[in-house]
């Protein structure tokens, strides 16, 4: 029986107090440069936050759900080239974090979520606020431990953050039993290294399999490059761009990579996929060589994947052995890390000085540019997304800005009118498309970047699904800036109802509740509304300039939609929103 | 393309949850398992899983692929085309009335099986063998009545 005296305790030094499980934690966290937690407390999990007490290097950030704390962990991650870390309890606690754990899992970001557990002796017994989180976790984790002996903690967040940030990133699991926690171990400092013999993830690219990659790129007369998530994460920009300006062939981004490839570079063609524009979609389907880095090529990229680039050669360079050949046939693998891949490939192109063979094929791609897509009707009287992202640029081009998105529309608004300014400045979850992602992830991005302007782009129906982080953000003093394209609708789903459903809109149309400006006020925020066209931009510098956190609501039409749209199971040359004709003209003989 | 029976014997780590991984990700990524078989190595930290799946040769480099993922996978060997040696255990509860017995313990004679439990009106038969020498029994047994089946998974080691 432990017969310390509370005053034992509190008048002992940090360092003079037993190490148990808890501290040898805290100790490792601090010891790996952990400076944020975000975390939620409860029972199982007392002794790791009582350690915590004593931490002088690690600011816990308490969100009010624990979904929101991974998403936090996520903001911070993908802005700050570090893990995040989430720490929450047992049962409920654990399974909120479920959904946050598989965007980041799809989104391949390095997310290290530390969870209790109930005692070693009670697992399996339906404890109180017990959950199989291990097993819950297993299909959407990058790995994943339950600690059974205290021995095993330390090596194993070792290892844990190892796994979390090397190879293609992903999210770990650490369940902590609270018996563990409360164990007496040894602290014998934090291991320098860490040896997994079955985890040896491949950065350099096979080099016969380089040789080819820029033989095929040299003699190739129509190339394109797709741009993947995996650009972001080696940090591969000036490869990517070293190859592209010596060989004069074009970028298109999927959804993860906006941002990698300067905007407003003549190579630059933009989001291609489902709600991509003609000339990215165009450049993709008729080109003669693909050459496709760290993506996974999604549905939402491809399109019908039979009719994907049909007449192309297929080079896909990729970190996860098992991407590759996955969705889409391939031509010329290449596994490794982007990074490495393609300043390999620039070496080789450098060596045989090659001459650019695309010129006539760029001035193909300037015609697809010129092909219109469907704007919304003329209305003096309503707001439209262009109009508020026209604004949105002009007055973010001289500040350093960083933009987090919900998933909708407005998502899709913002990867089409948006001018991104650099790697990791636009931030959204892309695979899993998690409604309620982007104002904790605009939390998480705020503390990895005090000194940025950290703008949440959301929907009326995602900002209501994390809404309780406007607290989290007013008691850290976050200055987050959210602006809300309220159209009183669940945007995306009315579009695919009034598309492909024949407008029977079903448990899409949103009342609107609440008025976003006075709940504003109720969090401590400063909160507006704007729904005159001619007021907008006033509004969004008003909001930019506001100090601390601070909404605007921008009450828009239900009715503009986001175009181009390709229908699920359509190749991606067949754009709701853009005339077939338009296409052809633009079309030189030949490439018909 | 053509979908065939696989072997893949996988050696992991010998931990709880290992098998779990295993199973869920092939169920997860739509494959069903024929047959499943664990046990430890000769290295007591390390089990052998033997999965038997049906699937085309695309299938499967996804399959293995996503299994090399696993931190706890350690090497996967397909056994498909290489020669091995494969062998599976069953227990058949038969039908086996006096004026049959003499027909069956020739029978079970022939395959090299034994016979490890007679009852009154049953007897019980244990045989190794390949999935084809077992499917013979089998579908010789079918005409006495089988009353219960039990069998394992395959297990294989490589020739040499």
């Amino acid at each position: 029986m432990d017969t310390r005296t509370r005053k034992d305790v509190q008048n002992k030094a940090p360092e003079e107090r037993p190490m148990n499980g808890a501290r040898a934690l805290v100790a490792s966290l601090e010891a790996e440069g952990v400076d944020t937690i975000f975390g939620y407390p409860g029972g199982t999990v007392l002794d790791i936050y009582d350690a915590l007490y004593d931490s002088k290097k690690i600011k816990h950030i308490l969100v009010r759900h624990e979904q929101a704390a991974v998403h936090a962990a996520e903001g911070y991650a993908r802005t700050c080239d570090k893990p995040g870390v989430v720490l929450v309890t047992s049962g409920p606690g654990s399974t909120n974090t479920v959904t946050g754990i598989t965007d980041a899992y799809m989104d391949s970001i390095p997310v290290i979520v530390i969870a209790g557990q109930v005692s070693t002796e009670a697992i399996g017994t339906d404890a109180f606020q017990e959950a199989d989180f291990l097993g819950i976790t297993m299909p959407v984790i990058k790995h994943s431990y339950l600690i059974k002996d205290v021995k095993d903690l330390v090596p194993s967040i070792k290892e844990a953050f190892h796994i979390a940030t090397t190879g293609r990133p992903g999210p770990v699991v650490i369940c902590v039993p609270s018996d563990i926690a409360k164990a007496k171990v040894k602290y014998e400092g934090y291991p320098e290294k860490i040896k997994i013999s079955s985890y040896r993830p491949t950065y350099k690219g096979n080099a016969r399999q380089v040789k080819q990659a820029a033989s095929l790129m040299e003699k190739a007369t129509k190339p394109v490059i797709i741009a993947g998530g995996g650009i972001v994460s080696s940090g591969a920009y000036s490869d990517l761009k070293n190859i592209a300006e010596l060989l004069q062939i074009p970028v298109a981004e999927t959804l993860m990579a906006r941002g990698c490839f300067p905007v407003d570079h003549y190579l630059h063609l933009g989001q291609m996929g489902m709600h991509g524009m003609p000339a990215p979609n165009l450049a993709v389907s008729r080109s003669d060589l693909v050459i496709a880095v760290g993506t996974r090529f999604s549905n939402r990229v491809t399109g019908d994947v039979s009719r994907f680039a049909q007449h192309a050669k297929i080079i896909h360079i990729d970190i996860d052995p098992a991407e590759i050949g996955k969705n889409v046939r391939v031509d010329l693998p290449i596994v490794g890390d982007a990074h490495e891949v393609l300043s390999a490939i620039f070496e080789q192109l450098q060596k045989s000085e090659p001459q650019p063979k695309t010129s006539s094929w760029l001035e193909q791609i300037d015609e697809w540019r010129k092909v219109g897509v469907k704007e919304p009707e003329d209305d003096p009287k309503i707001i439209t997304a262009e109009q508020i992202f026209e604004a949105i640029n002009e007055l973010s081009a001289k500040r350093d800005v960083i933009f987090a998105t919900e998933v909708g529309q407005h998502q899709m608004w913002a990867s089409r009118f948006l001018i991104n300014k650099g790697p990791r400045t636009f931030i959204t979850s892309g695979g899993a498309g998690t409604m309620g992602f982007g104002l904790p992830a605009a939390e998480g991005i705020q503390i990895a970047n005090p000194d940025k302007l950290v703008v949440c782009l959301a929907g009326d129906g995602s900002i209501q699904m994390n809404i309780q982080e406007m607290a989290t953000c007013t008691e850290y003093g976050l200055p987050v800036k959210v602006i809300i394209f309220n159209n009183s609708t669940l945007g995306m789903v009315r579009q695919f109802q009034e598309l492909f459903y024949m407008k029977r809109y079903v448990a899409t149309d949103l009342p609107r509740i609440p008025d976003y400006a006075l709940l504003a006020k109720a969090y401590g925020w400063t909160g507006s509304m704007v729904d005159d066209p001619k007021k907008v931009k006033g509004a969004i510098e008003q909001l930019f300039d506001t100090e601390g956190p601070a909404l605007l609501d921008i009450h828009m039409s239900k009715d503009e939609l986001v175009y181009p749209a390709v229908k699920g199971g359509n190749p991606i040359t067949k754009m709701i929103g853009v005339n077939d004709a338009d296409i052809e003209n633009a079309t030189s003989e030949g490439r018909r | 393309m053509a979908t065939q029976q696989h072997t893949l014997s996988l050696i992991v780590d010998n931990k709880f949850g290992v098998l779990a991984r295993i199973t869920g990700l092939i169920s997860r990524r739509g494959f069903n398992i024929d047959s499943l078989a664990v046990g430890v190595t000769e290295d007591p930290t390390i089990s052998r899983v033997t999965v038997v799946v049906t699937a085309d040769e695309v299938a499967l480099e996804q399959i293995t692929k996503q299994l090399h993922k696993l931190i706890n996978v350690h090497k996967i060997n397909d056994f498909t085309n290489e020669p091995s040696v494969d062998r599976e255990l069953v227990l058949f509860k038969i039908h086996a009335p006096a004026d049959t017995r003499h027909e069956l313990i020739e029978l079970v004679n022939v395959f090299r099986a034994k016979i490890i439990d007679v009852g009154k009106n049953s007897m019980t038969v244990e045989a190794t063998g390949n999935s084809e020498k077992l499917q013979a029994m089998e579908d010789l047994f079918r005409g006495y009545g089988i009353k219960e089946i039990a069998r394992t998974g395959r297990i294989s080691l490589s020739r040499g």
